[in-house]
């Protein structure tokens, strides 16, 4: 009797942890070769045949089509430079420069990879549109209500993230340091 | 209590086993991964453009909406295939994922260099049992070795401004694929 409790509460707890570990892994985007500048993060390895384990189930999981790496790389910001979560009842500025690559584009998603419905049917910026300071920096405010400018509206939504990729760039898997690839900030303002 | 100890030492190594296994065995059982997603409206060895992400509306996730994309889903159960794809005027690239979704080869036009890509596409045993001969014909084309016989092109075209988005469509849409002939 003792033996068979003892097996059941094994199974449990093994049973808790395993699958609450797996779904934490999945769930929190933590992973191996991520590279972290300020609040973007990329892992340049999704986008190879070297992809591992984690990175793999998680796109089994959401369906995903990751940018391949002789095709670009993708940074995501979930929070601002201060860690806090991007919120879209609040004012975001996304300032300074990126690094060398043909075309950028960046895009504001749902935390579940949806595009958020807006008044303006505006998702994204490309390199092309965005208007810029004469030194070539930019500043983009991702809003609720309208700004002038580079406006991103945000719909509303209580949380959102910001997915910046780059086209042709040599920014990759051997990249490991901000010199190599200047990511713009993002400050968070005040809120409606 | 040393009985309590050894238990909860077992089920965490035990969990630490669940764990990696579910996340070994996730790929393959997952159900809505991008080529289950993409299967009802892709005919297998066609380019089908796919339409473009909306609020409401998004097959795949986290897609770029800047960019038109047209998806041939492929099988090279009966040798391997041709892709041809004119490059648009902004930016075009070719992606080449297995069934499980994992990118394992990607190309620019810039580094594909030409107004059209041409991409020769087959799995590594019919690559190997191409005649040596064959191989220096097909030498201005690229030759992709495909790790599964099933999985997914994708072909992405950059619209600059929404008003080029047309353009892009246009360019996608005239790509083909389609089972060499020898």
């Amino acid at each position: 009797m003792r033996l068979l409790i003892g097996a059941l509460y094994t199974f449990l707890l093994a049973a808790v942890i395993g699958l609450g570990s797996t779904w934490v892994a999945l769930t929190r985007n933590t992973g191996f070769g991520t590279l972290q500048i300020g609040a973007w993060t990329a892992r340049p390895k999704t986008g190879t045949a070297d992809i591992d384990p984690y990175a793999r189930a998680a796109i089994a999981r959401t369906g995903a089509l990751p940018v391949a790496i002789g095709d670009g790389v993708a940074f995501v910001a979930r929070t601002d430079d201060n860690g806090r979560p991007l919120d879209g009842r609040c004012d975001a500025v996304i300032s300074g420069t990126t690094p060398a690559a043909r075309f950028f584009t960046l895009t504001l998603y749902d935390p579940d990879g949806r595009l958020v419905a807006n008044s303006l049917d505006r998702q994204g910026f490309t390199s092309e549109e965005l208007v810029r300071h004469q030194d070539g920096n930019f500043e983009i405010t991702v809003a609720p209500r309208a700004r002038p400018g580079n406006w991103l509206p945000t719909g509303g939504v209580e949380r959102y993230i910001l997915v910046m990729r780059f086209y042709d760039t040599s920014v990759g898997v051997a990249t490991r340091a901000e010199r190599e690839a200047p990511m713009p900030s993002v400050k968070t303002g005040g809120c409606r | 209590m040393t009985r309590w100890l050894l238990w909860t030492l077992a089920g965490i190594i035990l969990g630490g086993i669940v764990h990696l296994g579910t996340i070994l065995a996730l790929p393959r059982t997952a159900s809505q991964d991008a080529y289950s997603r993409l299967e009802p409206i892709t005919p297998v060895n066609t380019m089908t453009p796919i339409p473009r992400p909306t609020a409401a509306k998004a097959l795949i996730p986290y897609m770029d909406p800047a960019f038109a994309v047209a998806v041939c889903r492929y099988d090279l159960g009966n040798g391997p295939m041709k892709l041809t794809a004119p490059v648009s005027q902004a930016y075009t690239s070719v992606t080449f994922y297995t069934r499980r979704g994992v990118a394992y080869y990607g190309i620019n036009d810039r580094a594909a260099g030409r107004r059209t890509i041409e991409l020769l596409l087959m799995t590594v045993p019919q690559h190997d049992a191409m005649p040596e001969d064959a191989e220096v014909t097909a030498a201005d084309r690229l030759i992709i070795e495909s790790p599964s016989p099933t999985g997914l092109i994708v072909l992405r075209a950059l619209s600059p401004e929404p008003g080029l988005m047309p353009m892009a469509q246009a360019s996608v849409a005239a790509a083909r694929c389609a089972a060499q002939t020898q």
